[in-house]
């Protein structure tokens, strides 16, 4: 149990930002049955009052959400949850609590460590809402699933085709009225129908695909995938530049991998890395690694590895990806996240990584080419380019 | 007249334009400081460049325009071209070395590696935090030994038993370099250190996990200072080429790109006589604060960057141009 009330009630609970996922969050949040205070979108300052009052080599995550925190108890939340990660992040919701403690904030915080099972956590709820049920917190992790699956689907498709838009922006809009809808869908057949119907506006709105369109996978550490105010909009701006952008770090992949198929996923990704993996790095590490060797495979052009700098885990896994990447001459562009906000640098790299594909790609005869694209059996080859 | 192309280059230390025929033959280079004013440099390179090129037989008709202050260049010159000098550094390089397999740069401010095989960049990398592997950093520290940096490699090349330098981060180099140069170490041998310090930072950073292999091009400020020169010859084992016009290579890339864009649109050295004036202003509609930067031709909007959405560039152009109205009305 690791759950301190507030000293007294109403409660007004509070969690930071991931992407959108404060949508099936909020679901969640509700059974609690308090007011919920959402913290303002991220902008410039949330990470400047979070960053003030973090350690100076903690990661970006830590920033961010320590700055959500402040921005919502300044809007009068007093109910904190902090989820646990397969990292150091295990460890963020004490040092957070303690930092706020020692700002003066007077708040309640509620600590989900130990993974992703509802048994496990449905303690801390019920002493926040004593009339929650097992019964209705099944429920309503059930719709929140949905949601977070409708939202990853259509989110997923976005990148995908965000990038070939005739009409800027066309995209970008009808993502946005999806996701007011879809905030407010509370049961299964809602959810649904607003996934299905928006995925056909989606598929309406015309795109020019060019022949030597890029493909562009993005691995690395969860959060700055997960947040692009963290990633400084890196998906957008692949787009900008005609990329068909995938990622597989979703919320909804997470949950299907997690608790008993943990293990046996993991497994599975070592298997399939090519021998470039032999055992699990930690956290993210090993589908960083798995899931590039396997896009490379899919002759994906190129993939972008982020991390929030000092991350361990991802560190582990870039010697690996570098080894990769030199091997079968693969393009894996490294970007390290921390404070700084001005996006030039990330402009500059994304431009030259992208000509560079396109270079690659109008010489079809390149020996570097061909090596590395779907033919090879794993851990048969060694590039001779 | 036969067609013309401008490239220019516009680093943080340095500016640097080319003006290229058809084929890619150099008619014109300019190579001065950019001393925090990119826009001065430019019209600077401009004139250097005009002097050069005979004006009644040759016509600049596409503007390419790279380096860190591309976008202000590329919007001062009405460039039809604005490329990241990666890029440009990687099409320069190739069309006067079509067999280099490593392009080695190291510059005032950055320093990066282009990897190339079969005369396609496969792979790059550029430094990410310090400046301890690059140009800035041995300026410094010539600075500190009162050595003209252009002396640098003469001094290297005279020592006979380098001094071990760590050259990790800029602060424990520095600190390092002052404790050997106290218990005795000679000024050569310790410039000699400090320049195998820049190739160690490089390799292990810039260049960490890359398969450099040759012929390996040199390029950047740094590549004029022999003692570095040497260093990567004994690091790396291979033989480093320096192009004389080596600190060029970005601006004779662009305007080859320029070039090869197929558009084109003359242009006029006359550009040098107009003022530009930029305003970068915090657009405060919201907690995010985007700076956005407005540039101004002869007082009246010509182009803008640096807001997240619409709205900011609109208010901060509005409120830039009532006030320089107001100006321009007292006057």
């Amino acid at each position: 149990m690791s759950t301190q009330l507030p000293a007294s009630r109403p409660f007004k609970v509070s969690f930071p930002h991931m992407g959108n996922y404060s949508i099936p969050v909020r679901l969640l949040a509700e059974q609690l049955e308090c007011e919920i205070v959402l913290p303002p979108k991220m902008t410039r300052r949330t990470l400047e009052v979070g960053a003030r009052h973090s350690p100076e080599f903690v990661c970006i995550p830590f920033k961010y959400n320590l700055g959500n925190y402040i921005e919502a108890l300044e809007k009068g939340a007093n109910l904190l949850i902090q989820a646990g990660g397969g990292c150091r992040f295990g460890y963020y919701g004490e040092v957070q609590e303690a930092i706020l403690r020692d700002l003066g904030y007077d708040f309640g915080m509620v600590r989900l460590l130990g993974g992703w099972k509802l048994r496990d956590h449905i303690g801390d709820f019920k002493r926040v809402n004593p009339r929650l049920t097992m019964l209705r917190a099944l429920k309503a992790y059930k719709l929140a699933l949905r949601q977070t699956q409708a939202l990853d689907r259509i989110e997923d498709y976005v990148r995908r085709n965000a990038g070939f838009e005739v009409q800027d922006g066309a995209f970008e809009e009808v993502h946005e009225a999806f996701l007011g809808e879809l905030d407010t869908a509370r049961d299964m057949r809602t959810m649904a129908e607003i996934e299905s119907r928006y995925l056909g506006e989606l598929e309406a709105i015309p795109t020019e695909r060019p022949d030597d369109l890029l493909r562009i996978g993005i691995v690395g550490e969860l959060y700055v995938l997960m947040e692009p105010f963290s990633n400084l909009f890196v998906e957008k701006e692949l787009a900008k530049r005609g990329v068909e952008v995938h990622r597989f770090v979703t919320v909804s992949n997470m949950v299907e991998h997690s608790g008993r198929k943990h293990t046996a996923h993991l497994d599975e990704l070592i298997a399939k890395s090519g021998d470039y993996v032999r055992y699990h790095l930690g956290a993210d590490g090993t589908e960083s690694v798995s899931m590039t060797y396997q896009l490379m495979q899919q002759g994906f052009d190129g993939v972008l590895h982020l991390k929030p700098f000092g991350c361990m885990p991802e560190v582990n896994a870039m010697a690996s990806l570098q080894r990769l990447s030199r091997e079968h001459t693969f393009p894996i562009l490294f970007i390290s996240y921390d404070a700084q906000t001005s996006e030039t640098g990330l402009k500059t790299r994304l431009d030259a990584f992208c000509d560079m594909l396109r270079m690659r790609k109008q010489r079809p005869g390149d020996a570097a080419m061909a090596d590395g694209a779907e033919t090879l059996a794993p851990g048969a080859e060694r590039s001779t380019a | 007249m036969s067609k013309a192309y401008l490239g220019v280059d516009v680093g943080s230390i340095s500016t640097k334009g080319v003006v290229i025929d058809a084929d890619g033959e150099v008619l014109a280079r300019s190579y001065l400081w950019t001393e925090g004013n990119p826009v001065r440099a430019v019209k600077r390179v401009l004139a250097e460049l005009e002097a050069q090129v005979d004006g009644d037989a040759v016509e600049v008709v596409s503007v390419g325009t790279t380096g860190s202050a591309r976008e202000l260049t590329g919007a001062v010159l009405g460039a039809q071209v604005v490329k990241n000098e990666i890029t440009a550094h990687a099409v320069g390089t190739l069309s006067r070395h079509p067999d280099v397999r490593t392009i080695f740069e190291i510059g005032g401010q950055d320093s990066k590696i282009i990897i190339v095989r079969d005369g396609v960049p496969v792979d790059y990398a550029m430094n990410t935090l310090c400046a301890a592997g690059t140009g800035s950093f041995l300026s410094s520290q010539a600075r500190r030994l009162d050595v003209p940096v252009e002396e640098f490699g003469e001094h290297a090349l005279r020592s006979k038993r380098p001094t071990k330098i760590a050259g990790r981060c800029t602060v424990f180099a520095e600190s390092d370099l002052v404790h050997k140069a106290q218990i005795g170490h000679k000024l050569d041998d310790i410039i000699a250190g400090l320049c195998a310090a820049i190739v160690g930072n490089y390799l292990n950073n810039v260049g960490k996990g890359k398969e450099v292999l040759g012929p390996i091009v040199f390029q950047g400020g740094v590549s004029k200072n022999v003692g570095v020169v040497r260093a990567f010859e004994k690091a790396t084992g291979h033989e480093i080429q320096v192009d004389d016009d080596g600190h060029l290579m970005g601006a004779l890339g662009v305007a080859l790109v320029a070039r090869d864009s197929g558009l084109e649109t003359p242009f006029s050295f006359g550009v040098r006589d107009v003022t530009f004036e930029t305003v970068g202003e915090e657009c405060s509609g919201c907690p995010n604060d985007c700076e956005v930067v407005i540039v101004l031709r002869e007082g009246a909007y010509l182009d803008g960057w640096g807001n997240r959405c619409p709205r900011g560039m609109e208010r901060v152009r509005e409120r830039v141009c009532a006030q320089e109205g107001s100006l321009a009305g007292a006057e």
